[in-house]
């Protein structure tokens, strides 16, 4: 039986979030009527002409700067020729031969924690195509060209992924990074990044590539590793039964969780690449890409030794909350607001706000708390003005919409009790109504001290601090 | 450099023009007599000689992201051959 | 009236001998005259709007807010866009393209109080040296009817020519404002690439269309292009220099002037006659003082067959936007989406657009890039460097703008390559992107000869200045048509 070995290689078109297209002034605002945002040169009315948006350019540079490449001081744009109704000039206007961005890589940590550097081949700009609405038009198609020309970023990977896990870990890094660069929302569901995959297998401890199948334009992390999965097992099976994989390519149906080929789709495709004759070469000086390092934010790999370093976090954790910037923000608005214990601040980010985010299916960017609200909260603990456990009430009743940290504390009485009198009356009471297990503690059975504790704090409205209470309970029972 | 009229046909799909049967004749020979003149470009030795694609040794220049384009689709619809609340339409893609 | 100049028209109106209104009506009456035999206009403005253009442009005048060339009449050629006016570039293709706006070109006569009298007629997409390839039909050269007037631009040669209007823009891709303007004995410049605005100017080869004007002399022509030239920020390739005042120096001294004869523009292929005509020019100018030497340009004759792949591998990706779906003509009843594309653009284009456009497909096509598309642009370099050392010996290059004068209608339509050949002198200038300028230089067998003068980049002035002192001491550019 042959091991097999899988061969991935990932092309994303990322939308840069750009206010204009990326040869016109026109809108690339999402979800506008249909061909409202399509200027004359969208439409390719006759006689326009394209100019280059410098804000895409920045974009691109910033990207390469993220990804350690080099940037090309002079880059082309080139006519990619072929029809389409989506297409409104006949062409694409792309990077083919000399890229914005040439060789650089991504650091993409793997579950079991392993760093695995995954080399970037090339990224280069591009327009976006319109789309094209199958709904029964009277057996029409209907073109909205809104999306027409917008500005996307093509981020080709080298053929460095072995599985499809690898292949989402990359792709989660890279969703992160755009996003931490601030140049794509990142919006899958919106199609502001998209995936195509190249997929081949070869026999364990072969150095010659399989032939390749391209799936294309998967728009979700699951679905990534779905597709790949399949077109993995497909290839195998095709190989083993004596077939040979083709090069071609096949498109992702999620509701069967299977790729089927596009062929005959394609025909007889010859893009005819040539330079743009209306645009000029892109030539970069030194001080051009000097000032977009200038505004480079700190990194996800640098930020996440950082928290280590300074916070103290763990490995997992400082991972954790250096996945996207706003998380890292969040993060660590709480710990100077909260002026706790960074460990105490980060369980609270991962685990009790993590659980609201995954309940209410949001994300960071619109918390339920802020950062500012939170860190009061965890300073309550930290100054013993409520215990761990009450906080945990408190912060339910702010997701709930109550109002701030102090104010329910405060109108529900919550505030933890340190005076030690009131502690003493507790323990007594609950010694009192509870003398057989009294018993039992002073026998020895020590365990029963835990039940006791629980008593006392249910005595205290789970107001009593947890700590003093121990100590109070502990000397009663020993006297 | 004769064309053959496969390659006329091949070239005719990839322009997008439909080629009627006796126009394959004319075109094949004309385009032929096109290309034997351009071929005397194989005379002279270019082995050294970067390609010109542009007459004016200048830059791109580029724009600032402003938004300078509203909405005109009434008036750019106006002289479209079929549309339909605010598409284009055409003959269905079949994907 | 229909005689003069602009130079000679404006003095007119500003001393108020004539109004707008009455030179309006003057040029319309000629058109309507003159237009069945000449066919020099594929759209002519209606009469009442035209009037009111040139009361507005009496108004502006009599209130002393009028411009230099307010109320001066002008065509376009019908590749400028114009908003709310067919731009058709002479093509079924465009036949119902109301353009939805001005191309810069169009703005800036506007902007200067000129007044758009028509759309003049040319060769489809501008593919063409003989104005026989218009969805329109032909057009005619005012001095025999029987011949053409030259192409692409040949509806503004004609309409120029035949003095229907003072002035005409044209393009010139391969030589479509020099040829043409040669044939019908007019003046016309094809300006430094870069230097006139390329926006709203429907694309035929991008890196080698320039836009240009048509004119009656060299003075109207540098005023021309005070208005036409210019950076515009929306087209990339327009270069930001300062362009100064074109008429400056027209009347600067040509003593001392070096001018160089290149032997590959006198060489097989020219006619005898033609030559005859443009020897006694440079005796002319050697009378005024200009030194007269030989240049060479060895790559010249590769400078066709470059031409023949270049342009045609940029109109073939510049077409596709012809489709059938936003604008312009869609066939009836497609039957699916192939067939709608497939007829729209067969039956929307003629023959000479579908040869250049699949021969364009051709070169860029896997496996003929490199040794096709590459290679002419290796030649392209090779053309430039041709004129740049020349350049650093001479001022101007001198020489005919055609090997022959205007031919028959119908004589070279059937055969391209010979049709292609009377733009044998004029492509280099435009794959090395530099100023050419056509004037009348006297007769052969009757019909205008034309002159090509090539300056360095952004040498317009000089040019202009070069020209208008020939014209100074000659009276060919005065020489009005038989049939007009």
């Amino acid at each position: 039986m042959v091991e097999w070995e899988v061969v991935i290689g990932l092309e994303v078109h990322t939308q840069l979030a750009t206010k204009t297209k990326l040869f016109e002034g026109a809108p690339t605002a999402y979800g506008a009527e249909p061909n409202t945002q399509a200027g004359l040169l969208t439409l390719a009315m006759p006689g326009t002409l394209p100019v280059l948006n410098r804000e895409a350019v920045k974009m691109a540079v910033k990207f390469g700067l993220g990804v350690g490449a080099k940037i090309n001081a002079t880059s082309v744009f080139e006519r990619k020729n072929y029809f389409y109704p989506d297409l409104p000039k006949g062409y694409q206007i792309s990077q083919f031969y000399t890229p914005v961005v040439a060789e650089g890589y991504l650091d993409v940590i793997l579950d079991e924690g392993e760093v695995k550097r995954i080399g970037i081949t090339r990224a280069h700009l591009e327009e976006d195509a319109g789309k094209s609405l199958h709904e029964d038009f009277h057996g029409m198609t209907g073109i909205d060209l809104n999306r027409a020309g917008i500005p996307l970023l093509e981020i080709v990977s080298e053929p460095d992924l072995r599985s499809a896990k690898e292949a989402v870990a990359y792709l989660k890094t890279l969703h992160s990074l755009v996003r931490y660069l601030g140049i794509s929302d990142g919006n899958m569901q919106e199609g502001s990044f998209r995936c195509d995959a190249n997929v081949s297998v070869r026999p364990k401890g072969s150095d010659v590539l399989g032939t390749r199948a391209e799936i294309k334009n998967v728009n979700s992390f699951r679905f990534v590793e779905k597709a790949i999965n399949y077109e993995i097992q497909r290839q195998i099976a095709l190989i083993e039964e004596g077939g040979t994989v083709i090069q071609e390519t096949r498109l992702y149906d999620s509701d069967r969780d299977e790729t089927r080929s596009m062929r005959g789709k394609e025909g007889a495709n010859d893009y005819r690449y040539f330079p743009d004759p209306d645009l000029l070469p892109v030539v970069f000086d030194d001080s051009f890409v000097e000032e977009v390092r200038k505004t480079l934010p700190e990194l996800p790999a640098k930020k996440r030794e950082r928290f280590k370093e300074q916070y103290g976090l763990a490995d997992y954790d400082a991972a954790v909350l250096s996945t996207s910037r706003d998380l890292a923000d969040y993060f660590e608005e709480v710990v100077r607001v909260s002026a706790a214990s960074p460990k105490l601040c980060a369980n609270w980010v991962m685990v009790e706000l993590g659980a609201v985010l995954n309940k209410t299916n949001t994300d960071i960017t619109q918390p339920p708390v802020s950062a500012s609200a939170l860190g009061i909260l965890i300073q309550r603990v930290q100054d013993n003005t409520v215990s761990g456990k009450i906080a945990k009430t408190v912060f339910e009743a702010m997701v709930a919409g109550e109002g701030e940290a102090d104010d329910i504390i405060a109108k529900r009485g919550l505030r933890q009790v340190t005076d030690s009198a009131a502690i003493e009356r507790w323990v007594e009471e609950v010694l009192k109504a509870n003398p057989a297990q009294v018993e039992e503690y002073r026998s020895g059975k020590e365990r029963v001290f835990g039940f006791l504790v629980g008593q006392v704090m249910k005595a205290s409205k789970g107001q009593a601090n947890p700590q003093q209470l121990n100590e109070v309970l502990l000397k009663k029972l020993t006297q | 450099m004769a064309l053959l009229p496969e390659e006329v046909r091949r070239i005719a799909l990839l322009a997008r023009f439909e080629l009627k049967e006796e126009e394959i004749a004319p075109f094949t020979d004309k385009l032929s007599t096109i290309l034997d003149m351009v071929e005397q470009m194989s005379n002279v030795d270019t082995s050294h000689v970067s390609p010109l694609s542009h007459p004016l040794d200048i830059h791109q220049r580029l724009r600032e992201d402003v938004v300078t384009v509203f909405n005109s689709r009434e008036l750019f619809q106006s002289i479209a051959p079929d549309v339909l609340a605010g598409l284009y339409l055409v003959p269905q893609v079949i994907e | 009236m229909h005689t003069k100049t602009i130079a000679e028209l404006v003095i007119e109106l500003r001393e108020k001998k004539i109004s707008s209104q009455e030179l309006v009506q003057h040029y319309l009456n000629r058109i309507k005259k003159y237009e069945p035999q000449l066919n020099a206009f594929v759209t002519v403005l209606q009469e009442d709007v035209l009037n009111e253009e040139a009361k507005k442009a009496d108004e502006l005048r009599a209130q002393g807010h009028a411009k230099l060339l307010t109320g001066i009449p002008i065509a376009q050629k019908d590749l400028f866009c114009t908003k709310g006016v067919r731009s058709s570039c002479g093509s079924k293709m465009l036949d119902n393209f109301i353009a939805p706006y001005d191309a810069t070109v169009v703005r800036q006569c506007q902007d200067a109080g000129m007044i758009l009298m028509g759309k003049t007629n040319m060769d489809e997409f501008a593919m063409g040296s003989s104005n026989e390839t218009s969805f329109y039909g032909a057009a005619f050269n005012p001095w025999d009817l029987e011949r053409v007037p030259g192409g692409s631009s040949g509806g503004s040669a004609a309409a120029v020519a035949g003095r229907l209007v003072p002035v005409a823009t044209g393009t010139d891709t391969g030589g479509s404002i020099r040829q043409p303007a040669a044939f019908t004995g007019v003046t016309g410049l094809k300006p430094t690439y870069g230097s006139v605005s390329r926006y709203g100017l429907i694309a035929f080869a991008s890196s080698l269309d320039q836009g240009g004007p048509m004119t009656l002399s060299a003075e109207d022509a540098a005023i021309m292009m005070n208005v036409m030239s210019g950076f515009d920020p929306l087209d990339s390739t327009s270069v930001e220099r300062e362009y100064g005042d074109f008429t400056q120096h027209l009347n600067r001294s040509l003593s001392g002037l070096k001018i160089g004869i290149p032997e590959e523009y006198f060489g097989p292929g020219l006619d005898p006659a033609v030559g005859a005509v443009v020897q006694e020019a440079i005796k002319e100018y050697e009378k005024m003082g200009a030194k007269i030497r030989s240049v060479h340009l060895p790559n010249n004759a590769l400078a066709l067959p470059a031409y023949y792949v270049i342009a045609p591998a940029e109109c073939s990706s510049n077409l596709a936007r012809f489709d059938g779906v936003r604008y312009g003509y869609r066939c009836e009843n497609p039957k699916d989406l192939m067939d709608m594309y497939c007829r729209s653009r067969a039956e929307g284009f003629g023959a000479e657009v579908k040869r250049r456009v699949m021969i364009g497909t051709y070169v860029l096509s896997s496996g003929h890039y490199e040794a096709l598309y590459n290679k002419a642009q290796c030649v392209r370099r090779l053309v430039q460097n041709d004129f740049n050392t020349a350049f650093e010996e001479v001022d101007i290059i001198l020489g005919p703008t055609t090997p022959n004068v205007a031919f028959k209608k119908g004589e070279k339509v059937n055969d391209p390559v010979s049709m292609y050949l009377s733009d044998v002198y004029t492509v280099g200038v435009n794959l090395a992107g530099l100023p050419g300028l056509s004037i009348p230089a006297g007769f052969a067998h009757g019909l205008p000869v034309g002159m090509q003068l090539v300056g360095n980049y952004f040498s317009e002035d000089r040019l202009l200045n070069v020209g208008h002192q020939y014209q100074q001491v000659t009276d060919w550019h005065k020489r009005m048509p038989a049939h007009v």
